[in-house]
């Protein structure tokens, strides 16, 4: 077994806001028709969440399932379960037409803490953060990349986006949180 | 800046968010039409000033294809509507007629 790393190791850094890479993050992908009571009867077997509705995330007690398109879902576990998470959920899902695949580690996570959360991802994206709350979620784009976010709490924004751009990422977040940047 | 409802997320995007795809409803002629049905298909657009049914993407989205109908010249938005069809929604068609008696109509 290889040693697991996240992108950038959980840097972190200081402004306005506090930016931190979440570490080793579980992300599966799951596609299938998002209104069949198979897909929902997987998700809640898996993560104990219910189904969310269009652009809404949902928590249960073994991680967090995102809506990220009309048939596809997008669930955040424990990275050491994620594995036995895509088989539970692909043996549960039987003969339904769906796919579940381990995504874990094309992924890269980042934290923003603090009150203007929502300012700072509004800088990078061209998203309405002032109308997200905790439970919904929004695919968008930081600068030039995609990325997805939603609202832990009022204070702590997730975002989402490709390993493969992680370093872009946090050198974008640590760029909008920088002191002095701040706008209201 | 075009903002546009994507009909899926439910968002209204702005066009940053979005990839455009050309005139819509195209009838495509492809292995054994004739050599003027192949070519209208392939280069011969409207491209008309005012009213335009087009295609869009939500590519920072859901990633889906999805029509929106709007004026090439004011940047009205009429309309946006899901990709599963071949023709405008009838209402949509309707309302735009209404708010421009002068214009033809889709076809
Ligand atoms: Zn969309």
């Amino acid at each position: 077994m290889s040693n697991a790393v996240s992108a950038l190791q959980g840097a972190s850094f200081d402004g306005y806001c506090k930016v931190e890479e979440a570490g080793l993050t579980g992300m599966i992908t799951l596609r299938g028709d998002l209104a069949s009571d198979g897909v929902a009867k997987a998700v809640k077997a898996v993560t104990g969440a219910a189904m969310p509705g269009q652009g809404e995330v949902t928590e249960g007690a073994k991680g967090r399932v995102g809506w990220m398109s009309p048939d596809e879902l997008l669930l955040i576990v424990d990275h050491a379960d994620a594995a036995a998470i895509v088989e539970a959920a692909t043996a549960s899902l039987g003969d339904e037409h769906s796919l579940v695949v381990n995504v874990s580690d094309a992924r890269a996570v980042y934290r923003v803490k603090g009150a203007a959360c929502r300012e700072v991802i509004a800088k990078l994206a061209p998203a309405d953060t002032s109308v997200m709350q905790p439970g919904m979620l929004r695919r968008t784009r930081i600068a030039q990349i995609p990325a997805a976010f939603y609202l832990e709490d009022d204070e702590t924004a997730v975002l989402v986006c490709f390993r493969s751009v992680a370093q872009y990422a946090f050198d974008l977040l640590k760029d909008a949180v920088e002191p002095g940047g701040e706008v209201f | 800046m075009l903002i546009l409802e994507c009909p899926y997320c439910g968002v209204m995007a702005d066009e940053t968010d979005l990839h455009g795809g050309g005139e819509a409803h195209l009838k495509r002629f492809g292995p054994g039409s004739s050599d003027d049905d192949f070519e209208t298909y392939l280069f011969h657009r409207k491209n008309p000033k005012g009213v335009h049914f087009e295609r869009w993407r939500h590519v920072s989205g859901c990633g889906k294809w999805f029509h929106a109908a709007r004026n090439t010249m004011t940047l009205e938005v009429y309309g946006t509507y899901p990709a599963q069809t071949y023709e405008p929604p009838k209402d949509l068609v309707a309302k735009i007629k209404k708010k421009h008696p002068e214009w033809g109509g889709y076809e």
